[in-house]
């Protein structure tokens, strides 16, 4: 870090950035602790593959939530909406009148309505956006119990195939015991996941619109004074947002092809708590997009780790917890660091007094 | 007067949705208010009302203070009252003999459990400054595992007449034991609020921490202590919840209730924010929701299943009427028909008339 900052002095880590790094350390330890401690299923690439093709719905909720953290609200609705719209689609997919791009579309559809609802009156109306998501989410909860309450097994022959469909890759892969060559094998989810980071890691970094989200995040006021249209910036995220829950729903779906009334249950609190392993904060102005899906990796590196060493299922939440706990406070450990160093009185280094400039000296070398 | 008035407008929201449930329930059935006598206790609507919000109130007093110190909220309140039932099953099954001196002191054990808890989160949030919302989220994740373990097997049945009693009601006393526990508790807050300094130090540490700093109150300790009230909060909340139950089962207790206390602090009139509050707010919130549910299952026959989507409506309606916006939109047009009024006879009278008007919305406007 310090190398870093002496390498190019006038250019400072932001917050964000900062916390980024730190998600990004984190995550490639943890990799390498479990590379270590389970060479015999960590080093396949199968493996780390299968991080993504298993969890590929939960990752893309989080870029959406990631959006509306960086704004400055939360969207708790996110999982039941995933889970009306893997229902909604099994329901017509077995209706025998739908097809998969209708399915597609009503997936959309419903990730969109619900955006389009939650953000209007979220940012036009003003209303606190944890009781208008908390609505949401009864709203979609009550609407996808009315919807179909048995599980629901997908058979139609266009979705299966789609289900079973798999990109293989020949050249890489393992042998399996027998000595057969398995080559890895990516779902379709895993690569709709690495699309959407990319379009949404640009439309923060480089669009009108991701620097608005940054800015109204960061303090309402001076971007309203700035001539940045707040309503609709909020406005948009939260309806980018309800995509992303709808585009999870299908992957979901796509993924294990059935539906069930409690699929894709307390996702929004994994994806929360993802999002701030990831290095997003609940305040608004920080965080990464980036971040997002390093930090649902990580946290799904702690389960895998905590599956691998055989802990008993009751221990494996608590496990995760602490582990959640250490992140937490080794976060905010470095966020106060940084604090203490911000506030310093900065004068130039000729007229600072030499005791000053001593102790400068001396913290810089240690 | 003034006061008065500004106090009345902050519980305007709560109090209306109050009265709308009520006339609804009239409008279904005259017999909503009747109580019958069962064995010398009241039964009827509202004492099931009573009966089944007495932790959600209990639990939405805490949210309530947690909220306005810490301007965020305590997700882990059902996980942390399994834990504190889980230790007060503990004590009890093994203290032999169940005297009513035992069940006192396995809930004062239960509150110690509550108060490490609060000792947890409160570290985390005032020391480390992690949002509550974070901070707790480890305890939601872990705490039924940690109510599992203490429990040792699945749901252990606390089969004593004590808590039964307690669970249900006392020979002779007409009313619910958890409703009176519940006024208890409410009353103790109320006496704490009264005579001492703590609502001032909480509005002022909400509204500017940094501020609060510089006239000498220290937000870490009074963060740290809202805290602890929450934890001895959901301790009492797992009590009575544990006792009505007559088991205990660590998957189910309490299962959703945070969002519903959460809710009732912003039915309540209070902003999720920080700053100000109103307890009163929240308690007649928390009612407020329970007779929701309540309401919802007696007018709709279908079966409960699309209760939730039916909640949400009634939320967002609420939320819609009562937002910013749509209170300033109702305030100027009051006015501009209080002026074509008068403006017709003594056009003076029309302003000051006026601003009186928009005056108690003002508040309303801000605490929303």
């Amino acid at each position: 870090m310090r190398s870093l900052n002496a390498a190019k002095p006038k250019k400072r880590l932001s917050n964000s950035n900062l916390l980024f790094l730190i998600a990004a350390v984190i995550f490639v330890l943890m990799y390498l602790f479990a590379i270590i401690s389970y060479p015999g299923s960590f080093l396949q690439f199968q493996t780390f593959f299968d991080l993504f093709n298993l969890n590929a719905p939960l990752i893309i909720m989080t870029l959406g939530l990631c959006i509306v953290m960086i704004v400055g609200g939360i969207d708790i609705s996110i999982g039941q909406v995933c889970a009306l719209v893997m229902m909604a689609c099994a329901v017509l997919l077995e209706s025998g009148v739908g097809s998969v791009w209708g399915a597609l579309l009503l997936a959309l559809g419903i990730g969109i309505a619900f955006g389009l609802l939650q953000g209007y009156l979220i940012a036009y109306l003003e209303i606190q956006p944890f009781i208008i998501t908390l609505a949401g989410l009864f709203l979609a909860k009550g609407l996808l119990t009315t919807l179909h309450k048995d599980p629901i097994n997908v058979t139609m022959p266009a979705f299966v195939s789609l289900v079973d469909f798999k990109i293989v890759i020949p050249w890489l892969g393992t042998e399996n015991r027998l000595g057969f060559f398995i080559p890895c094998e990516i779902k379709p989810g895993a690569v709709v996941v690495v699309v959407l980071v990319v379009l949404l890691a640009a439309l923060m970094k480089w669009t009108r619109f991701g620097r608005n989200v940054y800015a109204v995040g960061g303090n309402e006021q001076s971007a309203m004074m700035l001539g940045i249209n707040v309503k609709r910036t909020k406005f948009f995220a939260y309806v980018i947002c309800g995509l992303m829950a709808g585009i999870a729903g299908f992957v979901f779906i796509m993924q294990i092809g059935a539906a069930n009334v409690g699929s894709a249950a307390l996702f929004e609190l994994k994806a929360i708590a993802s999002n701030i392993i990831g290095g997003t904060l609940l305040n608004g102005g920080v965080g990464n997009l980036l971040g997002s899906p390093i930090g649902a990796l990580t946290l799904l590196i702690i389960n895998e780790l905590i599956r691998a060493a055989g802990v008993q299922s009751n221990f494996q939440a608590i496990v995760s917890g602490l582990l959640l706990y250490v992140f937490i406070v080794l976060q905010s450990v470095v966020m106060s660091l940084r604090g203490r160093r911000k506030f310093r009185i900065d004068l130039p280094p000729w007229l600072q007094p030499p005791r000053l400039q001593g102790k400068r000296k001396a913290e810089n070398q240690g | 007067m003034r006061r008065l008035k500004a106090q009345v407008s902050h519980l305007f929201l709560p109090l209306s949705v109050l009265v709308i449930l009520i006339i609804i329930n009239l409008i279904k059935g005259a017999d909503y208010f009747s109580i019958t006598v069962v064995k010398g206790a009241l039964y009827g609507n509202i004492p099931n009302i009573l009966f089944g919000a007495s932790e959600l109130v209990i639990l939405s007093i805490g949210m309530a203070l947690v909220t306005a110190a810490s301007q965020g909220q305590d997700i882990g309140i059902g996980a942390g009252a399994t834990i504190t039932s889980a230790v007060f099953v503990l004590f009890v099954l093994n203290a032999g003999e169940v005297t009513l001196l035992t069940i006192l002191a396995g809930f004062l054990v239960s509150c110690l459990a509550g108060l490490v808890i609060g000792v947890f989160n409160g570290i985390l949030v005032s020391v480390f400054k992690v949002q509550p919302m974070v901070a707790t989220l480890i305890l939601f994740m872990g705490g039924r595992s940690i109510a599992f373990m203490i429990d040792g097997r699945l749901s252990p049945i606390l089969a004593n007449d004590i808590s039964n009693q307690i669970g249900t009601v006392i020979p002779g006393v007409p009313l619910q034991t958890p409703i009176i526990l519940t006024a208890v508790f409410i009353a103790i807050v109320a006496v704490v609020l009264k005579t001492t300094n703590l609502r001032l130090y909480v509005e002022s540490v909400g509204i500017n921490p940094s501020a609060a700093r510089l006239n000498g109150i220290d937000p870490k300790k009074i963060i740290f202590l809202t805290f602890l009230i929450m934890g001895i909060c959901t301790a009492v909340a797992g009590f009575i919840a544990v006792n009505k139950a007559g088991r205990h089962d660590s998957v189910n207790l309490l299962k959703f209730i945070m969002m519903d206390a959460i809710l009732a602090v912003a039915i309540g009139g209070n902003s999720l924010g920080g700053g100000k509050f109103s307890i009163t707010g929240s308690i007649i919130g928390a009612y407020t929701i329970e007779m929701l549910n309540r309401t919802l299952l007696r007018l709709i026959d279908v079966d409960p299943a699309t209760i939730p989507a039916f909640k949400a409506v009634f939320i967002i309606i609420l939320m819609v009427v009562a937002s910013p916006v749509v209170m300033d939109f109702a305030a100027k047009a009051l006015r501009w028909v209080r002026f074509r009024a008068d403006s017709g006879t003594v056009p003076e009278t029309g302003a000051p008339d006026a601003a009186v008007v928009s005056d108690p919305d003002t508040p309303a406007k801000k605490e929303v």
